[in-house]
């Protein structure tokens, strides 16, 4: 079992898309909001996933593949 | 010592211990750094600030680690240039370059990392890590040096050999990792969360960032204990924009500014704004990777992550942590964010060179063209203080301007010289 906390970015077309209802029903996690900010034309939601560690990642793979954009908690931490 | 009174969110105001901590358990939003700003206004002075180090570290009672012991390479006290030729060529009489590429490790990293080294010193860490494309990497390395401690860094397999070596020379664990940006960023952020190192911009990140608040102080301190009508400043993560911008209130709030009343904090140290700082805030990205800019110019209330691809490697944060913070000061300094052609990128760093005798790196050459086209747009009148951040050293981005190479090659005789000689300048009798 593991946690991780992930933001998902969502643009306009993905929106109106329970996908984080779908998440949790198809990969057996446990999703938890924590901050969201969702308009008309994109969202961002931070949230914390609980599951086994290769259904997270089936499940963030799944995610990343209908067009959501999934980043760390904190942002990008590569720097120049 | 350091003033530090604790940490807290930046979302939902939660407090929290000074620890090794970046996110609050409860919104995950960022945590900042809280100071004790009564203490710290009875005991800092101009005088203090005076006697202390050539470095960040003179500014030590504002910042969130022991000076007393610091890791000190002897970041920062960087000149600040007046620069005639520059202004000249863009019509701006007041101009000054804040050279921070000279630096130790050649950029301005050292401010953050002097930092984030320190706090992890005194937080007991034995290993300094983070992930990087270039200056960081190169500081983090260094620094751990100088403090004796391991140092990781985690670099993209397709990374130029000269910035390789320019932290491979320091000694450090390096850990080249062959994928795409994403994978790299995302195993980064794993490794950050299983292993008991202190990752500057990542468990260090309150600390770190607080670095930056000192290219506010010097320039202060070098024009007189005043503040400029603008700056001009590279962003990336935005950071480094919004701790400029603190530096600037924190010494109007204690009084150190020529002129200025004290005033109290009020009950947002974060968003603090002490009216007499007028200072206009101008933020330059380049256009392959914009995505601050692009959130100011469409009126949006967040910042959309992009995919970086810009020369100006050093700006490349597709995703940057604190924009919408830095939209904020952009909107309370009254300042503007402009997003270069990457066409310009190069002419930014040609002009640069050959008007004051400065090798920046692609970063500087996004700051000068994005301070050019505020010049030509008059958005900079030509009598204005107005200071210009030059964050990074050339040497690091030399293949960028290859094309520069173009010498006059000849026989070893005299003859040979006057030939080719006359056809480049004109020789005076």
């Amino acid at each position: 079992m593991g946690t991780q906390r992930v933001k998902f970015t969502f643009m306009t077309q993905m929106v109106k898309e329970p996908i984080i209802y779908q998440l949790g029903q198809n990969f057996n996690l446990v999703t938890n909001i924590r901050r969201a900010d969702v308009r008309e034309d994109m969202g961002w939601v931070v949230l914390e996933l609980d599951g086994d560690d290769t259904e997270i990642q089936r499940g963030l793979d799944w995610v990343s593949a209908i067009g959501v954009r999934v980043d760390p908690l904190s942002g990008d931490v590569i720097e120049g | 010592m350091a003033f530090v009174k604790g940490l807290i969110c930046r979302e939902c105001g939660r407090e929290y211990p000074a620890e090794a901590l970046n996110v609050c358990d409860y919104c995950f939003g960022p945590l900042e750094v809280v100071y004790d700003y009564d203490t710290i206004s009875d005991v800092i002075s101009r005088e203090r600030i005076s006697q202390g180090p050539l470095s960040i570290w003179r500014y030590q009672d504002l910042l969130p680690a022991n000076g007393d012991d610091p890791v000190d390479i002897m970041a920062g006290y960087t000149p600040l240039i007046k620069a005639r030729n520059l202004g000249k060529s863009l019509g701006l009489r007041n101009l000054y370059i804040k050279n921070d590429s000279v630096n130790p490790s050649f950029s301005f990293k050292d401010r953050v990392v002097s930092v984030a080294a320190t706090k992890a010193m005194e937080f007991e860490f034995d290993t300094l890590a983070c992930a990087s494309t270039g200056n960081l990497a190169c500081s983090v390395a260094a620094h751990a040096a100088r403090a004796g401690i391991r140092a990781v860094v985690f670099i993209p397999w397709d990374l130029e050999r000269g910035k390789v070596i320019g932290a491979a020379i320091y000694g450090p664990t390096m850990v080249s990792v062959e994928g795409t940006y994403d994978e790299v960023n995302r195993l980064c952020s794993e490794v950050a969360d299983n292993y008991p190192w202190a990752f500057v911009n990542i468990n260090m990140r309150p600390y770190y960032a607080e670095g930056s608040k000192t290219l506010g102080y010097e320039v202060a301190e070098q024009l007189g204990w005043r503040i400029p009508d603008h700056v001009v400043i590279p962003s990336a993560s935005g950071a480094m924009f919004t701790k400029i911008w603190k530096g600037f209130n924190e010494l109007a709030c204690l009084g150190l500014l020529d002129g200025v009343e004290a005033a109290s904090f009020g009950p947002d140290q974060n968003t603090v704004h002490h009216p007499a700082v007028t200072t206009k805030m101008h933020m330059a990205q380049a256009v392959g990777c914009a995505p601050i800019v692009t959130a100011w110019a469409n009126g949006q209330p967040h910042v959309s992550p992009v995919r970086p691809d810009t020369i100006a490697k050093s700006l490349a944060i597709g995703n940057p942590a604190d924009g919408i913070y830095a939209i904020r000061v952009l909107k309370e300094s009254g300042g503007s964010a402009y997003a270069v052609p990457e066409a310009d990128v190069i002419d930014g760093i040609k002009l640069l060179a050959e008007t004051e005798g400065i090798f920046t790196e692609t970063a500087g050459g996004v700051t000068v063209s994005a301070l050019k086209n505020l010049a030509d747009s008059g958005a900079i009148k030509p009598d204005e203080l107005t200071v210009v951040y030059i964050t990074g050293n050339g040497l690091k981005t030399q293949e960028a301007v290859e094309d520069v190479v173009n010498p006059l090659s000849i026989k070893p005789s005299m003859g040979a010289f006057e030939d080719v000689i006359s056809q480049r300048i004109s020789v005076g009798g």
